[in-house]
């Protein structure tokens, strides 16, 4: 198959929920797999941290979710630029079911965070540079979920999520540095998460994980609404008739 | 081509002048909005001269930002409702030439204004004259980066019911940068540090917002009308 | 004919909300022809007008269409801006000149109103200040959605008469309405049920 063909059919909604079914399922399953494995690793096995004691176990959900977060946002931006400019159905419906998995991860991560934060900080909420960033994402997924619930003709409703997404994507390095050098100068941070002195491979084993197991479950997360996402918005078509009901058109 | 360039510019340009000279209210409230806001973060602190001094240039700046977003509401609103943004959009060639114009013409009666009315406002907020300075420095260059952004958050919710909370939502975020090196530059100014690498990023952001948003602007209001 | 229609579109389909609007619509309007768009309310006519027009993506379907004019609903009217006012915005975001402005709005009845604000003058007046434009940016093509909306017998003569001459020199009229233009259409096309 050549690289156009290849583009000609990812750009086949139809295409993609029929070849897609299995990849969804066995991302689930990995992710499933993974994510156990990595938390039962990290809370049980893992050794704890010589100066956190157990409280830093929740690095183990706190780092794969802060992670995933913004790379499910540069995809919607990336995917946003798809639609604006090819008019791809499919990268319009990727803008569509990343924003509520990414709003869910992003929430998870200032969490973890904050629980993370009271242990070893001694506060709930601190106004650090990573923090703050995590914050302005989370608001930056508000923004394209009510600007989504606002406009009622759903073709508008994708143009405009996608310009949104899109410049969002321009303006996160610019937030993020803002932040980073705004923060760090006002309150130098007394403690930073990647630079743990050489955390030994028992630690971060686990740590890795569970982080291909998120990035596992956002694939599958993805696929799945993806493709409920196509038999809602083909349903009038005869394709989607013969799937569901398995009759021939 | 040049001159014709040129010459859609000023037609817009005069055009909104006009607007603005038969409802100047639009403008006004806006502002009258910041000083409001500004006064009652002075009175709400007790008028304890120390903390205002202390919380002044964001308090300043904050009220720049809410202010900017509320005039924002009004600035493709009319020409929605009567038609005319359509025919700009189907007219003018290219497009975002006037649209620029329109955005110039906003950031005359916001950042230009404000910027103007910091004097006032740093009396009231027991900010120092160096402070004052940088402070004014920093919203001229900072303010066309407001309405450079916020225009494209106002072309995205023109028309839509539940336009004025949606379009914080989707601004003020996109705010944050301008902010941070906003306030930061006035409180080093407090302490006599050097503010340039602040100036330098927000001319930096402002050029970047100058040469992007124009389309992005364009984009979004064919978004807007395509629905009507 | 051998010179080239104006308007043509090739099997048009468009739905909304689930509902198709019209389907396999094909068409074309040639230089001199004036073409009513008929159909009941809701069957799609705005839609279609504003497709051609470029201002509405949704239409599937293969359509070219020559330097038009579209007028609307809404009259493309400031109005706290007078008449004259809206014409020099117009002029100057075409790049035609300022000068034909007297004469336009002279044509379309508007002498003695050409200064006071749009929103002082009757829904009548300011329909043919909208109206107006299509003489001061000369395009070929008019795309119009009820012109004759809120205009009285003598506008709607007005509007007879420039559609007339637009025709005579080779210019080419779409346009949407609910009561037959009459004997200046050349042709009627009927959506929805028709």
């Amino acid at each position: 198959m050549t690289i156009k063909e290849l583009w000609h059919r990812l750009g086949s909604p139809r295409w993609f929920y029929q070849m897609m079914g299995p990849w969804g399922t066995g991302l689930g399953v990995a992710a499933a797999l993974l994510l156990i494995t990595g938390t039962l690793w990290g809370l049980i096995i893992a050794p704890p941290d010589y100066q956190q004691g157990n409280s830093f176990r929740i690095i183990y959900v706190h780092v794969p979710t802060a992670l995933v977060c913004q790379s499910a946002y540069i995809m919607m931006g990336v995917a946003g630029f798809l639609f604006l400019v090819w008019r791809m159905k499919l990268a319009d419906m990727v803008v569509k079911v990343t924003v509520p998995f990414g709003m869910v991860m992003t929430a998870l991560g200032l969490f973890t965070g904050s629980v993370w934060g009271a242990p070893t900080w001694g506060t709930w909420w601190e106004w650090d540079a990573r923090t703050t960033s995590m914050l302005v994402l989370l608001f930056l997924y508000f923004g394209l979920y009510a600007l989504r619930q606002a406009i009622p003709r759903a073709e508008s409703a994708g143009r405009a999520c996608a310009l949104l997404a899109l410049v969002g994507v321009i303006n996160i390095p610019i937030i993020k540095y803002s932040v980073d050098w705004w923060l760090t100068l006002h309150q130098p941070a007394t403690f930073t998460l990647t630079e743990a002195p050489s955390m030994p491979a028992e630690m971060w084993l686990p740590l890795l994980v569970n982080v291909i197991g998120v990035y596992c479950l956002m694939g599958a997360v993805v696929i799945s609404s993806l493709r409920t996402e196509i038999l809602r918005r083909e349903c009038n078509t005869s394709w989607v008739r013969e799937e569901l009901m398995g009759e021939p058109a | 081509m040049r001159s014709a360039i040129a010459g859609q510019v000023i037609s817009q340009v005069v055009r909104e002048w006009r607007t603005i000279a038969r409802a100047p209210i639009d403008v006004a409230n806006p502002l009258m909005f910041f000083f409001l806001g500004i006064s009652l973060f002075a009175i709400g602190t007790g008028g304890e001269r120390e903390g205002l001094a202390e919380i002044g240039p964001a308090v300043i700046w904050v009220l720049v930002l809410l202010a900017n977003l509320l005039s924002l509401d009004t600035l493709f609103k009319r020409d929605h409702a009567d038609g005319t943004l359509e025919q700009l959009l189907l007219l003018a060639q290219p497009v975002f030439v006037p649209v620029l114009g329109k955005v110039i013409v906003h950031w005359c009666f916001t950042g230009v204004m404000m910027t103007l009315l910091t004097p006032l406002s740093a009396l009231v907020m027991n900010l120092t004259l160096d402070q004052t300075w940088i402070l004014m420095l920093t919203l001229i260059l900072g303010t066309p980066s407001l309405s450079l952004i916020g225009a494209i958050g106002a072309a995205l919710t023109v028309g839509l019911r539940s336009g004025g909370v949606l379009l914080a939502l989707v601004v003020l975020p996109l705010y944050l940068p301008v902010l941070i090196f906003g306030v930061s530059a006035a409180y080093l100014a407090g302490d006599g540090l050097a503010v340039t690498a602040q100036l330098y990023w927000l001319g930096a952001i402002a050029v970047l917002a100058l040469t992007l948003a124009p389309f992005a602007v364009t984009q979004a209001l064919a978004i807007s009308v395509e629905q009507t | 004919m051998s010179t080239p229609p104006l308007l043509s579109a090739n099997k048009l389909r468009c739905e909304r909300d689930m509902r198709v609007l019209f389907k396999d619509l094909s068409f074309s309007v040639g230089a001199g022809e004036c073409v009513e768009l008929l159909g009941p309310n809701g069957s799609g006519k705005s839609t279609l007008l504003r497709a051609l027009a470029g201002l509405y993506p949704d239409v599937e379907g293969e359509v070219s269409v020559a330097a038009s004019m579209y007028v609307g609903h809404r009259n493309g009217l400031n109005v706290l801006l007078t008449p004259r006012e809206n014409l020099q915005w117009y002029a100057g975001i075409t790049g035609v000149g300022v000068t034909g402005i007297d004469a336009v709005l002279q044509r379309v009845g508007l002498y003695g109103f050409e200064d006071s604000a749009c929103q002082r003058l009757s829904q009548g007046q300011q329909r043919r200040a909208g109206l107006a434009v299509l003489l001061l940016v000369d395009r070929p093509l008019w795309l119009l959605d009820e012109p004759l909306n809120a205009l009285d017998t003598q506008g709607q003569a007005l509007i007879n008469d420039l559609l007339n001459e637009h025709c005579a020199a080779n210019g080419a009229v779409f346009c949407a309405t609910h009561q037959p233009l009459g004997e200046i259409a050349t042709r009627s096309i009927v959506l929805g049920g028709g």
